[in-house]
């Protein structure tokens, strides 16, 4: 049997980082356009269209990410007959996950700009779609980066449940080589080393962003 | 192969379900008691002159917001017997998330603690408020007020991450979920009814908490 040095197991923490990375970054472009889409809902003047997006960002807000999972990829392929694999069940989950959270970030921005932007814009005579492209948003990104940024740690530490399922990142390689070592304690100490190198710099970033932004604002 | 949901399972099986409510609702409470003094003592630590003390608090905050839950779960309820440390799932349960819900709530509580106005504090001395009232009345309530929002978050947050304690067999809500599953195989009708709870849950939490905000802090709208 092949015995473990600490360089192998960092080596094979690190190769199985890549996957924590390559899941996070899809989740978080998936989120970010399904988002993107929930909020346009959010702010729309239609009133059903408003509450059909309220309800999906309450209802994704207020269940566990691991549930999320669980229906997935456990009951989804159950109930549709799909075989399901985990990796494309954490995809789905992850990205409904963070669209949800996206959205209500989006649109506190988007709340944020002042109502006048709007009656101006208005009464300057441009329609809806511009007032929105070329009034409305360009502040309100302007806002949301710095939490749109914190909110990527959110996603980076939310894909470690994907373990759960069985999709083979950072936690469950942890887990495994645990499982060949008996050196739990060395083991996970190496894993958060590693998940604190790829958050904590995101985290440093959002809050240089929002000290940024707010000096200038 | 069509598949018929059969919800029968959920009705038959109620009362697990319950009894797994109020083992969740035992663990957030405790952990966030716990988590709570953890937040105050980290806000002390965060906002004090002493270095020692502020880098303690700093490294405490960091490190606890920029690892994923479970793997701290892990690390306390796998990796610290290697320590002699020994915990039964329920306790590295309570500790984990309580250690964590604290390390939020330090940030938290420290903007509550740094928004308080200087200005404010002699408005209320030169008025002629005793000590204790000026403490009461425009430092404690209204520093409340301001965080209470954010605490209300980490609080939905906190019973959300609880569904992560299964993982370590801690018995709760989605713990009583899986064992059931294993059982009846009926997955989207148990993980379904689980989502719903914990819906209901959180929307209940968010009520009350509008109801106290509305009847404790309402004068937080003026002052905004």
């Amino acid at each position: 049997m092949q015995d473990f040095t600490l360089a192998n197991i960092l080596a094979n923490l690190l190769i199985a980082t890549r996957w924590t990375i390559a899941l996070s970054a899809i989740a978080f472009f998936g989120g970010g356009i399904v988002g993107f889409i929930i909020m346009l809902m959010r702010i729309s003047p239609n009133p059903i269209i408003r509450t059909i997006s309220l309800i999906y960002v309450e209802i994704f807000e207020a269940t566990p990410l691991l549930m999320q999972l669980f229906l997935v990829f456990f009951g989804i392929s159950v109930l549709l007959g799909l075989n399901l694999s985990a990796w494309a069940a954490a995809t789905i989950a992850l990205t409904t996950y963070s669209s949800a959270f996206l959205a209500d970030i989006w649109r506190g921005s988007v709340e944020a700009v002042p109502r006048g932007q709007w009656e101006a814009s208005r009464a300057l005579g441009l329609p809806y779609i511009k007032q929105l492209k070329r009034i409305i948003l360009p502040q309100a990104v302007r806002m949301s980066i710095p939490s749109t940024v914190g909110f990527a740690v959110q996603v980076v530490k939310g894909t470690s449940l994907a373990s759960v399922i069985g999709f083979i990142e950072l936690t469950r390689s942890a887990s495994s080589i645990s499982n060949v070592t008996f050196q739990p304690f060395l083991v996970y100490s190496m894993a958060a080393l590693i998940y604190f190198c790829l958050c904590f710099p995101l985290s440093l970033w959002s809050k240089h962003l929002e000290k940024k932004f707010s000096y200038e604002g | 192969m069509e598949y018929t949901p059969q919800f029968s399972v959920v009705w038959n099986n109620l009362s697990l379900f319950w009894q797994g409510l109020v083992l969740t609702l035992q663990i957030v409470v405790v952990a966030i008691s716990i988590g709570l003094i953890l937040g105050i003592l980290g806000a002390l630590g965060r906002t004090s002159e002493n270095r020692v003390l502020n880098g303690i608090a700093i490294a405490y905050v960091e490190f606890f917001r920029n690892t994923p839950f479970l793997i701290q779960l892990f690390f306390f309820f796998f990796g610290l017997p290697g320590l002699g440390i020994r915990m039964s799932s329920w306790q590295a349960a309570v500790l984990a998330l309580s250690i964590n819900f604290g390390a939020y709530a330090t940030e938290i509580v420290r903007a509550g603690i740094e928004g308080i106005d200087k200005g404010q504090v002699e408005a209320g001395k030169a008025l002629g408020f005793k000590p204790m009232q000026v403490f009461r009345h425009v430092v404690l309530i209204p520093a409340l007020g301001n965080i209470y929002p954010a605490l209300v978050s980490q609080v939905v947050i906190a019973v959300l991450f609880s569904s992560v304690v299964s993982q370590i067999s801690a018995e709760e809500l989605t713990f009583a979920g899986n064992y059931l599953q294993s059982r009846t195989f009926r997955s989207f009708e148990i993980y379904l009814a689980i989502s719903v709870i914990y819906i209901g849950l959180v929307w209940f939490i968010k009520l009350v908490a509008f109801l106290i905000q509305r009847q404790f802090f309402a004068f937080t709208r003026y002052i905004r």
